[in-house]
This record gives C-alpha cells, sequence and structure tokens, in this order.
C-alpha cells in the first residue's frame, strides 16, 4: 500500500521534472529573439556574421549612431508612427462611440440592416483592396495635395474609416449593458439626447474606451501594408515600413543598427502590454486577431 | 402664474431650438457646398465613381440633418462616411478595376489622355518661321531671341521654365537686356551668355528645347530658322478619334487605346473597360496561370498549418501548465507570452536575420553541429518550413489564452464522471476537451483561418515571397500567397504595373474570404444577435 503512493508520487515528480525542462525548452524558443536582438543592440561589431550572444566590449554606440544616421532617419519615423496612431485613435473613437450610442439607445427604420452591413464588410480586411485604396487616395490627393500619398491625414482616414465596423460593435454590447432607465430618466428631467450622450453615458464607457483605444493604438502602430503602399517617401515613413525597407538594403552590415532601432520601435507597445495585460487579452479574445 | 412662466420657458426653449437649427442648417450647407465642389472637381479630372461616392455622402449628411425622420443618423453621418469612402467603396471599386485595363499604359482618365496627347506636338517642314539667336546661363537656362518675316522680335524663354511671361519685349535696360545688334538681337543678357553661330551648332541641348508658351511653341529647326509647332494630333469629339495632322491617320478609340488599322497605338491610353479580359487572361496565359495555381496550393496549407501548428502548442501549453497547482504559472505565462507583444513586423525582421542562410545564427549553429545547414532562402522547401517555424512562434500565444480561458469553461464534474466510467486521460482529451473545446473557440478559428490566410506582413517582410518562381511573367515565389502575389502585380517596381489584373485576383480572394466569413456567422452567435433586437 505503501510502496504504491510512493510510487505515484514518484511518477508525479518525473512528471513535474519533465514539465520544467518542457517550460525551460519552450521560454528558450518565446524569449531568444528578444535576447539576440537585444544583444545585437549593445554589441558595438553592428555585422550580423560576427554577433554573439554574450557581446564583448558592450555600449550604446549602435543607439548613437541610429540618431545620427542620415538614411536611417529612425527618430522621425518613430515620431511619425506615434502621430498617425494617436490621431487614428482619437478619430476612430470619437466616431464610433457616437454611431454606437445611436444603435444602442434608438430605434430607428435600417437599423438591422446597417448593423448586418456593418457586420459583413468588416469581413473583408481592408488590405484587399489595397489597389483601390491606392487610387482613392491619389485621386483625392489630385484635388486637394494633403489628403493624398505622402500624407499622414490620408492614411489616419484610410485607418479610421476601415476600423469602423468591429469596433462599433464592441462598443455597442458594451453599452447595452448600461440600463436604459438612467438615461430615461434624465429624459424625463429635460435633458437632450447630445446631454445624456455626453454627461451621462460618455463617464461610463471609459473600461471600453480604453480597450478600443489600446487595441487600435497597438493595430495601427504595427500595421505596415497600408503605410507602406501610401507612403514613399522616406520623411513621411513609419517606424514599420522604414524597419522593413531597412532589411531590404544590405542590413546584414548594420545589424546592430537595426537591432536597437527594432527595440525602440517595439518598446512602447511592449510596456502597454505589460502594464495592461489583463484588459487586452480580454478585449482580444472577444473576436480580435493579432496583425 | 405658473402657467404664464411656464409658458415662458417653451417659448424660451422654442427660440433656442430655432436659433441651434439654423446654425445647423446653415453649417450643413456649407459642408455640403464644399463637398459638392470637391465633387465637381473629381468629375472634372473624370473620377467618376469616387465623384459618385461623394454626392452619396452629400446625400447621408443632408438628408440625416434636414429630415426630421432621420434624425437618428445624426450621430453616424460622418462615421457612416468615412465607413462607405474606405471601407465599401474600396471593396466596389475593386470590382470596378477587375473589368477595366487600370495599368501601365492606361493609368489615367479619358479626359487626361486625350489632353496629353493634344499636348503632342511636330516641328512642320515649313508653316511660320524666325530667325534667331540663343542665349544660355550658367545653369542651363536658355533664351530664345526671334524675329519673324515682318520684323517683329520677342524674347521667348523654355516652355518647363518657372516664370510668369514666357515671352519678353525686346527693350534695352529691362530685364537685364543690353544694347541690340543691327538686326535687333541684344548683344548682351544679364546672367546669360549669347551664343555665336560655332556655340549654338556645338550645343547639345538646343535643338530640342522647346520655348515659348505651352499653347504656342517655338522650336529650332536649323541654323537660320526656328519654327512654331503644331499639334501633331487632332481630337474629333463626335467619333471620338484621334487623328494624325502631318500623316492623316485615324486611330479609333478601342478599349482606352487609340489604335490605327495597322495595329500602331497613341500613348498613353486611359482606364477603360475590357469586360472579363482579365480573368480570361489568366486561365488562358500559362506565364500567369502557373504560378496562380501554385500560389493557392500553398496558400491553403500555410493557412491550414499554421492555424494547426499554432492552436496545437498553444493548446498543449494550455493544458499541461493549467494545473492550478503548478508553481510558477503566471511567470511562466508572461515570458511565453513574450511573442505577442512585441508588434509582428518587427520580430518577423528579427527572423529574418537569424534565419540568414550564411550569416544568421541558426544555420552557425547547425553548421557547426552537422557540418551543413539548410539554404533557408533558396529552396522552395525550406523557405516554407522556415516561415511556418517563425508563425507557430507568432501564434502560439493566442491560442495559449483563447485555450486556457476556455478549458476553465468546461464544467469539472464532465471529467469526474469519465473518470468513474474508467476513461484514460487520452480519452477524455480526444472525447471531451477537444469536442467542447472546438464548439467554443471555433468562430475563433475562422476567424484565424482568415487572418493567415492573408498574413502579408510574413510572407513580404520575411522573404518577400521568394524563392523566385522560374516560369512566371510576373513577379512570384515559391512562398507567395494571394494577396502577396497581388500586391507585386500591382506595385512591384520593374515589372509593369497591372491593378486591373491584380483587382481580378482580389475578387477571386473576395469570395473565398466570403464563403469562410459565413461559416464563421453561422457558428456565432451575431446575426440572432442582430435578429433578436437587442
Amino acid at each position: 500500500m505503501s510502496k504504491k503512493t510512493e510510487t505515484i508520487s514518484g511518477s508525479k515528480r518525473t512528471g513535474l521534472i519533465l514539465r520544467w525542462i518542457l517550460a525551460i525548452v519552450l521560454v528558450a524558443f518565446s524569449i531568444f529573439p528578444v535576447l539576440w536582438i537585444i544583444s545585437a543592440a549593445i554589441n558595438p561589431v553592428n555585422d550580423l556574421a560576427n554577433q554573439q550572444l554574450i557581446p564583448a566590449n558592450a555600449n550604446f554606440d549602435n543607439f548613437r549612431q541610429l540618431a545620427t544616421n542620415p538614411v536611417f532617419p529612425f527618430f522621425t519615423w518613430l515620431w511619425n508612427s506615434i502621430k498617425v496612431s494617436v490621431s487614428s485613435v482619437i478619430v476612430t473613437l470619437s466616431l464610433t462611440t457616437m454611431a454606437a450610442f445611436a444603435f444602442s439607445r434608438f430605434r430607428f427604420k435600417g437599423r438591422q440592416g446597417l448593423l448586418k452591413a456593418i457586420l459583413l464588410i468588416q469581413s473583408f480586411p481592408n488590405l484587399l483592396a489595397i489597389v483601390a485604396l491606392f487610387s482613392i487616395v491619389k485621386q483625392m490627393g489630385d484635388i486637394i495635395p494633403w489628403l493624398g500619398l505622402n500624407t499622414h491625414a490620408g492614411l489616419v482616414l484610410v485607418y479610421s474609416g476601415g476600423a469602423m465596423g468591429m469596433n462599433i460593435w464592441l462598443m455597442k454590447g458594451y453599452m447595452d449593458t448600461i440600463p436604459r432607465d438612467i438615461d430615461e430618466s434624465a429624459h424625463v428631467d429635460g435633458a437632450t439626447d447630445w446631454q445624456v450622450f455626453s454627461k451621462l453615458i460618455l463617464p461610463l464607457l471609459r473600461p471600453i474606451l480604453t480597450v478600443i483605444g489600446i487595441l487600435s493604438f497597438i493595430g495601427t502602430y504595427g500595421e505596415f501594408i497600408i503605410a507602406r503602399t501610401l507612403l514613399t517617401r522616406t520623411e513621411m515613413q513609419t517606424a514599420m515600413v522604414g524597419l522593413q525597407i531597412f532589411t531590404a538594403g544590405q542590413y546584414t552590415q548594420n545589424w546592430g543598427v537595426f537591432a536597437a532601432g527594432a527595440l525602440i520601435a517595439a518598446l512602447p507597445i511592449m510596456i502597454i502590454y505589460l502594464i495592461l495585460q489583463d484588459q487586452i487579452v480580454g478585449g482580444l479574445t472577444q473576436g480580435a486577431v493579432k496583425g | 402664474m405658473g402657467n404664464m412662466e411656464g409658458s415662458m420657458a417653451t417659448v424660451a426653449k422654442k427660440t433656442i431650438t430655432s436659433v441651434s437649427s439654423i446654425v445647423t442648417t446653415a453649417i450643413v450647407i456649407i459642408v455640403d457646398a464644399l463637398l459638392a465642389y470637391f465633387a465637381y472637381r473629381l468629375a472634372d479630372l473624370g473620377y467618376i465613381p469616387l465623384m459618385i461616392v461623394f454626392i452619396l455622402i452629400i446625400a447621408i449628411i443632408s438628408l440625416s440633418f434636414m429630415v426630421p425622420n432621420l434624425k437618428h443618423f445624426r450621430w453616424m453621418a460622418i462615421g457612416l462616411s468615412a465607413w462607405l469612402l474606405f471601407s465599401i467603396f474600396p471593396i466596389l471599386y475593386t470590382v470596378y478595376n477587375a473589368f477595366t485595363n487600370y495599368g501601365d499604359g492606361h493609368l489615367i482618365t479619358k479626359t487626361q489622355a486625350i489632353e496629353q496627347i493634344q499636348k503632342q506636338t511636330y516641328l512642320p517642314e515649313t508653316g511660320k518661321s524666325y530667325t534667331w539667336v540663343a542665349y544660355r546661363s550658367d545653369t542651363n537656362e536658355y533664351l530664345l531671341w526671334l524675329k519673324d518675316t515682318d520684323g517683329t522680335t520677342s524674347i521667348v524663354r523654355m516652355v518647363d521654365a518657372q516664370a510668369a511671361d514666357h515671352t519678353l519685349e525686346v527693350v534695352p535696360g529691362q530685364n537685364g537686356i543690353g544694347e541690340l545688334d543691327a538686326d535687333g538681337a541684344p548683344l548682351t543678357i544679364e546672367g546669360y551668355t549669347r551664343l555665336n553661330k560655332i556655340l549654338a551648332a556645338t550645343d547639345k541641348n538646343l535643338t530640342s528645347i522647346k520655348f515659348g508658351a505651352a499653347d504656342n511653341t517655338i522650336q529650332v529647326r536649323s541654323p537660320s530658322e526656328a519654327a512654331q509647332l503644331l499639334p501633331l494630333y487632332q481630337f474629333d469629339d463626335a467619333t471620338g478619334n484621334f487623328t494624325n495632322t502631318q500623316t492623316g491617320k485615324v486611330y479609333e478609340d478601342i478599349q482606352g487605346t487609340w489604335t490605327a488599322k495597322d495595329r500602331t497605338a497613341l500613348i498613353p491610353g486611359y482606364s477603360a473597360q475590357v469586360g472579363g479580359e482579365n480573368f480570361v487572361e489568366f486561365i488562358t496565359d500559362p506565364g500567369l496561370r502557373g504560378p496562380l495555381v501554385t500560389i493557392v496550393v500553398w496558400n491553403f496549407i500555410f493557412a491550414t498549418m499554421s492555424l494547426f501548428l499554432t492552436f496545437s502548442l498553444g493548446l498543449f501549453i494550455a493544458i499541461i501548465y493549467g494545473d492550478p497547482n503548478f508553481k510558477g504559472k503566471k511567470l511562466l505565462r508572461s515570458l511565453l507570452l513574450i511573442p505577442y507583444t512585441i508588434p509582428s513586423l518587427i520580430t518577423i525582421l528579427i527572423w529574418r536575420g537569424m534565419f540568414n542562410p550564411d550569416l544568421g545564427i541558426i544555420n552557425r549553429v547547425i553548421t557547426s553541429i552537422f557540418g551543413v545547414a539548410p539554404k533557408w532562402f533558396n529552396q522552395a522547401g525550406w523557405a516554407r518550413t522556415a516561415i511556418l517555424i517563425v508563425n507557430m512562434w507568432l501564434g502560439y500565444p493566442y491560442w495559449m489564452l483563447v485555450t486556457s480561458g476556455a478549458l476553465q469553461s468546461i464544467p469539472s464534474d464532465i471529467y469526474e464522471a469519465a473518470q468513474v466510467d474508467g476513461a484514460t486521460g487520452w480519452q477524455r482529451f480526444w472525447n471531451i476537451t477537444l469536442p467542447l473545446l472546438l464548439v467554443s473557440v471555433g468562430p475563433l478559428m475562422i476567424a484565424s483561418f482568415i487572418f493567415n490566410f492573408n498574413n502579408f506582413n510574413l510572407i513580404y517582410a520575411f522573404i518577400n515571397g521568394g524563392p523566385p518562381i522560374p516560369t512566371a511573367s510576373t513577379q512570384a515565389g515559391y512562398t507567395d500567397i494571394i494577396i502577396s502575389y497581388v500586391y507585386n502585380l500591382a506595385f512591384a517596381s520593374g515589372r509593369g504595373i497591372r491593378y486591373g489584373y491584380a483587382s481580378a485576383i482580389s475578387l477571386v480572394l473576395f469570395v473565398v474570404i466570403a464563403l469562410m466569413s459565413l461559416a464563421q456567422f453561422r457558428l456565432t452567435n451575431m446575426w440572432e444577435e442582430v435578429g433578436e433586437n437587442v
């Protein structure tokens, strides 16, 4: 009897050890590229072929080069990325919140049809229509140059207009959970729809605004194909486009500088994830797939 | 008394309402006017489809603010306009483009093409002629002094010169003009050198430069003569044909290309309807069909394998480490989540460096162990393997999160009942866990499949679809998926731009995606949600 318990706990221990070994292998797989790029960034060798995991004479030369290299205006790109992403988030949030309010609070003809249409159109990612998007922005730019190709305003419009569908649904779903008694009693007291929206509902939306805001920021910041197509001038490009174009050239000789750039570009998103892990995970598993 | 106060309040309220409605009306009219002007300019340039969209946007805005019954649409007027312009219209415009020859040689509208062809000129053998003297600046700007048969003189700048006036009067002292010679030509012009016969004869640029205003250009014909250029093609509004004024040859408008009887064509053409030609072409042309078959097959394998690998690894981790008694669970989850927290494009580029066949760390390690290493970027099979490995790394954290959530929602009494019946752990997994899991995460699996089916970033940033397929007539590679192939058809430099053809293939993609989305909708309750009027 006692011998049997021993074997069970023995096999349990073996299982636990196996699990730990496996965990170490998995973690190695998961974090190796990150360690590798950190090591490359602080390695003054700056050459893909001679990079070691533990660099000799580690220093921050690559970061210094990043700030001064004229063909690699990295910090301009980073600033462009942040500018475009923040603007897109603001535009998307204001448009979707108001639309979702109408869908959630009013009953009008065409409401259901429109909701279904939004859902249906949303399933076509707008990168499938990339040629059409390119032409639309080009044609608009032929008349209003600051909305055309190589402008951030044009890119922000494309991002915001293309991201309406899912966000309206997420926002409306959240608003539906706010009891309508609240706004009805406010209406009785003589409040207008706008007052109900701005004074009552909007403050209650903070959690969902945070989730949608962060997810759109991450999505826009990491977006590549549309930015690559619409922005062709070096000084207008975003960090993702800049880094990709950099690796399309002689990147093996400048691996350290690239690594420093990649690290800095990844940092804002990593920090957001670490701080807001639980909210993001909740939002993502509701339906979005990471890009 | 109370009654009167009440009625005064009503009056006040009505006044406020009417003032605010006047302001609203005024703003709507201004916005409409601006949009209408924009639409008019679009029509002027021949951008008819986009013009129609802007007319619809004007309708949305006006109707929602002016018609009381549609007042609820005010809340979404701008949102709907943006959605129409950047979500719906791109899809419809792709369909439209699929039936056009939009691409190299057909990039512009009919209006623009006619304008460009009408600008083409020729130098007549006879006709009005001038004697001339040329002047050149240090920056290779030229001026041309002209004297016609009546003895009238003038000085003209180059056609593309950045100046308000292309013709100058020949008055000494003005515009830096110095003393005149016997013919009336200035001996000096400030900033310019007068070219004597020898200098003029040896100047390489002079005979090809067009002088004067755009509608009245003059070119040097011989050392003694300059002549006015004449438009080479005459457009006939009634027939839509061009006629060569020099030879009399007639060019008929055939599907956006002005073509003569002897099959010669004018450049540029314009973007025109060509019916199903794009579709016929990719069925009949072996240089296009061959790679497309390879690409479509690989596209399905890639999406299926990616889903399978990421789902399996994620589920595996969720099961093994889902045990609440396992110590260090939280730390482990955070570490295993790391691939998820970095923008995928950045990590794809890092993997690209690590997989570099000659210099990357992966092959350096493999070579030191085995002596040889795979050519990751040069052989189709290895390139595809590398892409799947990278995608597994990118995708498993998502499935780890999703499945560990879904596993917790499976009631534990089912397992207990199975254990009583003597089911082994393996049997429990196959007969209980997996089926229940597939039901709850099925829609997400379809979403993930669709996402990977169009995973442009990975394919393009990793090795740009390579290695190349040698028989392809356009840029195509063994790891290309449909969307990256389409992208290269449209935007890859050097191989010719073919928007119309790219759009035609996009249409096929739309159909595939639509079918998969339909399956997704049937599995989720989103449609029912709308139906129940929540």
